[in-house]
């Protein structure tokens, strides 16, 4: 899986033939093929996981610390109530704290009546109240979901070109403030490389939210814990490693919205075009984009 | 060099992607749960119950244990789940009596088939164990459970060598509705070190809501696997002919029958 290119990048990339009228750029190829077919795979295998994940939830919408259910003293409950004037209400306890979020959490419509449950019908596969076949759905995209971020976090590692792409350069860390300000602007350059925000997310969320999904996963099966008691002592118990589970899948939330917001704005066609053909239109200017990057 | 190649860009290929992008989208949002309902994808997300059961009887060895805790992690109560109170008039006759006049008939493919009472299972080398019971609802409670080795009692009853599976048939109707709670392990699971059917509960006999006289402690499984008011054990090498053949009644029910995870 290595390559070359790091020797010859220096030469590269020169306005493309077809699409140079009056503007300086050109195309690049960006992603490799296992990247692209990693991204889509995991896209479905991630909206399947938290959907699934979220009616497994329903089952029991309250979340604890520790190895076992403190049933008075939950971190986190999804409930209904009545109110004051005897109408039914969701309630979100996190902590001490409670909030009335009827129509979304605790208390949804699903089919016209209002009904207990924890996350809404939209949200959750199947929408109905079936934890049996969300347990399958959740298994079975986990199934391709693991084999295929192992090899893909192996790939990462060992492929020079993808090292490349996605670990964060001495430059790149010092001009971090300077690039996160440029973010805030909605300022984007578009570089034949991530800048150091890019990679610092992309290295977050490739080496430590997905792996700890999967951990955190396999920590709340009882046959694993025989296996690898290690699991329970690192995430401090079963019912910890199920919170942590819904913080990660949470914090994965947050990363695909924001990634979908700055895809987006930052170019949709060129963005998605890079992770389908690979091909990624950049900024040349009067230096290649390596050379811009050094001097960055 | 190959991959840093300038190409050209293709409208053609805009317009499919999109097109492309926005078909999948609206199919996986109305499709999901009509293809829930699928036998053929249900019987594809099953395969991968086999998967995980191959998987996980790799990684975990026939004697690898589950957590035991110490004597302070107890949980003020044990969570019962499912039956809580057998309303059928033959086990309401036995509580009665203190269990006095129940027995545990072991038969199918076992060489010395028998029946055992509370004394009988009392008087076997017992084990006591603090572990935490996992539903599959997602909660776990931490107990203290003493009992006789099922391994023990298996030894007593030996199996054929085709005995498969040891199932346990159960005095409750769950829900009240018309079938009987039964359950399934497979040998290895039986033989689990910890696998215990057990008749204490914190140092006291086991409740009736958690199951007296007698339940089923597989502590590498989800609680649904262990089975409470036990009746009778039996050794077969297919579950195909009881109820719905699934091995279980919430596997006739739809859930997965490893359940290890």
């Amino acid at each position: 899986m290595a390559d070359n290119s790091t020797q010859t990048r220096d030469n590269e990339p020169h306005a493309a033939a077809g699409c140079s009228r009056g503007r300086q750029r050109a195309v690049i190829k960006r992603h490799g093929l296992m990247t692209r077919v990693w991204h889509w795979v995991n896209l479905v295998c991630l909206v399947v996981l938290l959907m699934s994940g979220l009616q497994i939830f329903n089952a029991h919408p309250a979340l604890y610390w520790g190895d076992d259910s403190s049933f008075d003293d939950p971190a986190l409950q999804l409930t209904a109530m009545r109110d004051a004037d005897g109408n039914p209400m969701g309630v979100t306890r996190i902590g001490s704290f409670s909030f009335n979020t009827t129509g979304v959490l605790g208390l949804s419509r699903r089919d016209g009546d209002m009904t207990q449950r924890g996350f809404p019908a939209w949200a959750t596969l199947p929408g109905p109240q079936w934890l049996a076949m969300g347990r399958y759905w959740h298994f079975a995209a986990a199934w391709v979901f693991a084999p295929f971020l192992f090899v893909y976090l192996l790939y990462s590692l060992i492929s020079t070109q993808r090292r490349r792409l996605i670990w964060p350069t001495a430059a790149q860390w010092r001009c971090l403030p300077k690039t996160i300000a440029d973010h805030a602007r909605l300022r984007f350059h578009h570089e034949a490389d991530y800048n150091g925000l890019q990679k610092l997310t992309y290295v977050i969320v490739l080496f430590g939210l997905l792996p700890l999904m999967v951990f955190t996963g396999l920590t709340m099966s009882p046959t694993m814990n025989a296996a690898w008691p290690w699991l329970l002592d690192v995430f401090g118990g079963r019912q910890s490693a199920r919170t942590i589970h819904f913080i990660c899948a949470f914090g994965l939330v947050a990363f695909f919205l924001i990634h979908i917001v700055l895809v987006l704005i930052s170019g949709v066609f060129n963005n998605l075009r890079s992770m389908i053909t690979g091909g990624y239109k950049v900024d040349t200017d009067d230096t290649p984009p390596s050379e811009a990057k050094r001097h960055a | 060099m190959r991959d840093r190649k300038p190409i050209q860009p293709d409208p053609r290929r805009r317009r499919i992607i999109t097109g492309l992008g926005a078909l999948g989208a609206s199919a996986a949002l109305t499709g999901c749960d009509s293809l829930s309902r699928n036998d053929q994808l249900q019987d594809l997300l099953g395969a991968t119950d086999q998967l995980t059961r191959a998987a996980q009887r790799l990684v975990a060895s026939r004697e690898s244990l589950a957590r035991e805790f110490d004597a302070s992690r107890i949980a003020p109560t044990m969570k019962p789940n499912g039956t809580k109170h057998p309303d059928n008039p033959e086990y309401q006759r036995l509580a009665a009596n203190d269990f006095a006049d129940w027995r545990l008939r072991i038969d199918g493919l076992v060489d010395r088939p028998g029946e055992f009472s509370l004394a009988q299972l009392k008087s076997m080398p017992a084990r006591t164990q603090i572990t935490r019971h996992d539903c599959v609802e997602g909660w776990s409670c931490i107990a203290q459970w003493t009992g006789a080795i099922l391994a023990d009692v298996l030894d007593a009853v030996q199996p054929t060598a085709g005995a498969r599976f040891v199932v346990f048939h159960c005095a409750d109707n769950t829900y009240g509705g018309p079938d009987k709670y039964y359950e399934s392990l497979d040998m290895v699971e039986a033989y689990h070190p910890q696998t215990l059917l057990a008749y204490g509960l914190n140092g006291s006999d086991l409740p009736i809501e958690n199951g007296a006289p007698l339940r089923l402690r597989a502590e590498r499984q989800l609680g649904y696997k262990m089975a409470k008011y036990l009746m009778h054990v039996e050794l077969v090498d297919s579950f195909a002919h009881i109820q719905d053949g699934k091995g279980g009644y919430w596997e006739d029910r739809g859930y997965e029958w490893w359940a290890g995870i």
